[in-house]
């Protein structure tokens, strides 16, 4: 496995209060990684140094064969980021987000015009190029969004819970996009609360007070923890959770 | 306060008197915006029974707060007719305002204010104190008491969500009105949220919630599956389970992704999605017994199938696609 991720010890204190400690793990090339952990277990912290947005305390993490210490600003060329809160234009068209990312990542007008025919094709909104985004149905919204934030190939894409509140078709539809994005190489990163989404991954770490409780594939963690589902498995480390935001 | 309502207007009491066992009653309730371009529900039609457990269950969308907005007096309907308690939303609003709880998605307590000055403030506003109503919401509070004087913009997301359930009783209302409480709640805290629910339902409340989690629809009494302003379907978990018009099957291989492209590729199939680590499909009469034979001719290895009991996600997806 060709690692695009590798943290070693990575930790992050704020003051006397340790919101990750000592996380080491690594993340292949096309992998598809589920960052779970309950409210407060640390993982927006985490995220936030492995995006090159957060210095950490101490440890070691290199991104894309980044330093998360010294060459944050390459970290970001070299990854994408969505969250749930999108962060399209809603008053500009769908072609002219398409247009405005390209041109924040330093992409020239040709790679944009190409990447626009060709992202509106895979998107099938061939004809909403000029349909503001506002005007779009959440789903298409998010779909959009998610191939936005890949616009300038990036090796890593993080998603920030990027299926809340959607249908179950097309959060499904998502999850599509995802798995081809994967199958092209793109490493995905993503957080959800939807606890079948977790079987979707290769493989899942759960986050337990600022520590890694658990991290395997979803039929190894079902398998250690005895469990049916990894609903039962995420169940089992979150309640022991003593700093849980509760 | 409560009291006032018994001077008040004869349509009230004649609704209280037909209807005494509904809590909340809609009758083809219409709701537009931006100069009617943009339909929110339409002709929305359903009750609540006094003491029940409702749930009302879509995405994003689907017009679930434009429906609480209309039966907690806080937006009017184009069309259409509500009742809430007896009350009806337009002619009898104060009334309803005293009677029920809301607590809206947003999180909208005062961030300035500490967990304990919210509460005295949500109190003093319904003329009672914390303490008359100690009792109903104890369970709760307890758990954010140790915090009493920290302020409400400070505290994480599920403190807050505890505080504003409280703000919402603190009056005792007969009516409970919770807009996605457990959005972005994680799996752990979700599942205390919903055994709160079951308490305050054992004390006689009537509680309408919202959820985007399917999961979700089978802890409560009956449910409404709603998508677009419309409701697709409305009945206890149960029966809604009980009419999947098919035999629903779960596939299961090592290569998930490759699997699913297979069998929407077999000309057997009817629908195919994804579901956690297996497939959930159904196929066109008979046409189960070949797919087996089908997708290893097609190299997936490790083929099961099973048949399976639908869950409420299975039912949404079927009637989405309807």
């Amino acid at each position: 496995m060709q690692a695009v991720i590798t943290t070693d010890k990575l930790t992050k204190r704020f003051g006397d209060f340790v919101a990750c400690n000592e996380l080491s793990f690594e993340v292949g090339k096309g992998e598809i990684f589920g960052f779970l952990g309950a409210n407060g277990a640390g993982k927006t912290t985490a995220m936030r140094m492995l995006c090159g947005l957060l210095k950490p305390s101490s440890g070691k993490a290199s991104i894309a064969g980044f330093d998360v210490y010294t060459q944050t600003e390459k970290i970001k060329r070299s990854i994408g980021y969505m969250s749930q809160k999108f962060s399209l234009y809603d008053d500009l068209t769908v072609a002219e987000n398409i247009r405005f990312y390209g041109g924040i990542y330093g992409m020239n007008t040709k790679e944009i015009k190409a990447k626009t025919i060709e992202l509106l094709d895979e998107l099938q909104l061939q004809n909403e190029a000029k349909t503001l985004v506002s005007d779009l149905p959440l789903g298409w919204k998010q779909k959009l969004s998610f191939s936005v934030s890949i616009v300038h190939n990036p090796e890593i894409v993080f998603l920030d819970e990027p299926t809340g509140g959607v249908d179950p078709v097309t959060r499904r539809q998502f999850w599509d996009l995802i798995y081809h994005a994967a199958d092209k190489g793109v490493t995905i990163f993503v957080t959800t609360h939807y606890m079948d989404e977790a079987e979707y991954c290769n493989r899942v770490s759960i986050m337990v007070d600022g520590v890694i409780a658990a991290l395997d594939s979803p039929a190894n963690l079902k398998k250690q923890f005895n469990s049916e589902s990894m609903e039962e498995v995420f169940y089992q480390l979150a309640r022991k959770a003593t700093r849980s935001d509760n | 306060m409560k009291g006032n309502n018994e001077n008040k207007a004869g349509s009230a009491e004649e609704f209280s008197t037909v209807n005494s066992q509904l809590s909340i009653e809609l009758n083809g309730i219409k709701k537009t915006y931006n100069k009617e371009t943009v339909t929110a529900v339409k002709n929305i039609s359903f009750s609540v029974n006094k003491g029940e457990l409702f749930g009302l269950i879509g995405p994003d969308g689907a017009g679930k707060t434009t429906l609480f907005r209309i039966l907690t007096t806080l937006l009017l309907a184009d069309e259409g007719t509500a009742m809430v308690n007896g009350f009806d939303v337009v002619k009898d609003y104060k009334q309803i305002r005293n009677c029920v709880g809301y607590m809206p998605g947003k999180f909208s307590l005062y961030q300035d204010l500490t967990i304990e000055e919210n509460l005295n403030f949500f109190a003093t506003v319904f003329g009672t104190t914390i303490k008359q109503n100690y009792d109903l919401i104890k369970d709760i509070y307890v758990q954010i008491e140790p915090f009493k004087d920290r302020r409400a913009g400070k505290l994480s997301g599920g403190m807050k969500q505890k505080l504003a359930l409280c703000c919402a009783l603190i009056h005792k209302p007969d009516v409970l009105f919770l807009d996605e409480p457990t959005t972005g709640v994680d799996a752990v805290s979700r599942k205390e949220f919903w055994e709160m629910l079951k308490r305050l339902k054992a004390q006689g409340i009537t509680i309408l919630v919202s959820t985007p989690y399917m999961d979700e629809a089978n802890l409560c009494d009956r449910i409404a599956l709603i998508q677009k302003g419309e409701i697709l379907s409305i009945d206890t978990p149960a029966k809604i389970i009980e009419s999947f018009p098919q035999q629903l099957y779960a596939l299961h291989s090592s290569k998930t992704y490759k699997l699913l492209q297979d069998v929407r590729n077999y000309g057997g199939t009817d629908s195919c999605f994804a579901f956690g680590d297996s497939l959930h499909a159904t196929f066109k009469q008979g046409a189960e017994k070949e797919v087996v034979a089908y997708l290893q001719s097609k190299g997936n290895e490790d083929v099961e199938i099973k048949t399976i009991t639908p869950s409420i996600e299975d039912c949404f997806i079927k009637l989405l696609k309807n």
